[in-house]
């Protein structure tokens, strides 16, 4: 072996870090630390249960909610609510945002109305729409379409605004009529921003539904968890707590197959 | 067919970047429209295919195109502007959707236009799981199957590593020499001018005007050769000479805002 040559020694690595990398175990570990920690706080006394109830608590009040058949009632009502209110929001959304996408005088006239009615709080206007359409579920169902309308409406004539102009002018340059551009062209290139806006407009939906429910409903999520405020029932309000959680959840890994499914060539 | 340009002048705002072009592209030919970049040449493709409205002039076309032409003026895109939701198959299908065909002579127009550039294989791939040259013999197939009179190729190859551009230009070339589709082929390439066109017309920089029409006297299944060598260097360096200080005044431009590539 001939003797390495005066000075040589190897080139420090200095390119560690800074790059994530799967570590699968972490999450369930965390949350479960978590759960047992808390288990044991409130096992051991250092936890009131008045103010926070153990999981076990919280999962015995889930059952009994479930055995009695109140959750399937309160939820039905919350899942109607939500659901026409999101349906009609993003009907009327998609419908306004492909005006304004499209023509450029449903532009100019509707991006003033919509930048300006956009940032209202929807939930301030319920007490008008109690008003207009009393107390019942009209105004709560309206208060979500409004909260839906315009996250919807904005979403899909951005979305269109970034469909490539090259794509619409070479379906042009083959003659290709205008309501099939539209249907060939625009529409599949704004689906994902569409899409996109539909996470965000659930998650409103979501929370409009609570807010509503809590002015004045006898069934609904909402309702449910107010009165077990009120009567300082900590495990039930934290299972209805649960269950908005679990249904966020649902909305969230249903919009993300149907992206999955409907955005496949991605 | 013939496309010929009357007098075509264009302006962006404040900023003329054609000036009174008139050309004539002849039945059967492959004109090379070359300058340097910003001279406006894809703005005179455009204008030729109808896709932008000039500020002065007009394009006219002449004759009659082919039995079962069913869009005469097509383009091949430097972007290749493919559908990415479709599939290799349904992108070429797309033209050929709004016109009255069965189903089955549909079918045939695809299945051919993609035999015609050998992507019979790839039919139901997405452009995502194809290689750039790939994509753009889709685009390539797409413009064969609705039978264009006038191919409108809007620096097709640019997009392209040097590799796939040389061989994707001599499948293109071996295409042409069975066809003979006329063809106006924007390049900024020398190289690609000189392989492909009958005629090779040099812009100026801007505002672009039409410096010379340089003929190409060799027939393109000779210009390889050695025996061709000598005469294509003269070529080579006439129109460089054209070009050159053209290029060199362009590069030093400061670029009006607004100002639009080509």
């Amino acid at each position: 072996m001939a003797e390495p040559p005066r000075g040589e020694r190897a080139v420090p690595f200095r390119g560690h870090g800074f790059v994530l990398a799967r570590r699968r175990f972490a999450a369930p570990l965390f949350f479960f630390g978590m759960i047992a920690l808390w288990q044991v706080a409130c096992d051991r006394g250092w936890i009131s249960p008045l103010f926070l109830p153990s999981p076990y608590a919280v999962l015995l009040a889930f059952r009994e909610l479930i055995e009695a058949g109140t959750l399937a009632r309160h939820l039905g009502e919350s899942l109607f609510r939500m659901g026409l209110g999101w349906l009609f929001g993003t009907i009327a959304g998609l419908f306004v945002g492909f005006l304004m996408g499209i023509f450029s005088l449903s532009r100019a006239i509707g991006q003033p109305v919509v930048s300006a009615l956009f940032p209202i709080p929807k939930i301030a206007l319920l007490p008008l729409l109690i008003l207009w359409l009393g107390i019942g579920e009209a105004s709560k169902v309206t208060t979500i379409v409004l909260g839906v309308f315009f996250p919807t409406a904005i979403a899909t004539y951005s979305a269109i605004d970034n469909v490539p102009r090259n794509l619409i002018r070479m379906a042009q340059s083959f003659g290709l009529p205008w309501n099939a551009v539209l249907r060939k062209i625009v529409l599949p290139g704004a689906l994902p921003g569409i899409l996109a806006g539909f996470r965000i407009s659930v998650s409103i939906a979501l929370l409009l539904l609570t807010a509503a429910e809590m002015v004045g409903a006898e069934y609904g999520i909402g309702a449910f968890i107010l009165t077990a405020g009120n009567l300082m029932l900590t495990d039930q309000l934290l299972a209805g707590v649960v269950m908005l959680s679990a249904l966020g959840l649902g909305f969230g890994t249903l919009l993300a197959r149907l992206e999955r499914w409907l955005l496949r060539w991605r | 067919m013939e496309l010929a340009a009357e007098g075509i002048t264009h302006r962006y705002g404040g900023l003329t970047a054609l000036d009174a072009v008139s050309l004539t592209v002849r039945e059967g030919e492959i004109l090379a429209l070359i300058g340097p970049s910003g001279c406006g040449k894809s703005t005179l493709l455009g204008i030729l295919g109808g896709i932008l409205a000039p500020s002065e002039g007009r394009v006219l076309l002449r004759g009659e195109p082919p039995a079962g032409c069913l869009n005469p003026l097509t383009y091949i895109f430097q972007d290749f502007a493919l559908l990415p939701w479709r599939t290799v198959a349904g992108n070429v299908a797309l033209p050929l959707e709004h016109h009255r065909l069965a189903r089955a002579e549909r079918e045939a127009l695809v299945a051919n236009a993609l035999a015609r550039t050998g992507l019979s294989d790839f039919s139901d791939a997405y452009p995502k799981q194809l290689s750039g040259g790939m994509r753009q013999r889709v685009g390539i197939a797409r413009a064969l199957a609705v039978r264009p009179a006038i191919l409108l190729m809007d620096e097709p190859l640019s997009a392209l590593d040097a590799q796939t551009r040389d061989l994707l230009m001599e499948d293109f070339l071996a295409l042409w020499l069975r066809e003979r589709v006329t063809a106006v082929y924007v390049t900024h390439n020398l190289a690609e001018a000189l392989r492909l066109a009958d005629r090779v017309a040099v812009l100026s920089r801007r505002p672009g005007r039409l410096r010379e029409i340089v003929t190409i006297p060799l027939p393109q299944d000779r210009r390889a050769g050695p025996e061709a060598a000598a005469e294509m260097a003269r070529l080579h360096d006439r129109l460089w000479q054209l070009i050159r200080s053209e290029a060199e005044a362009a590069e030093r431009e400061i670029l009006a805002p607004g100002a639009l590539h080509g």
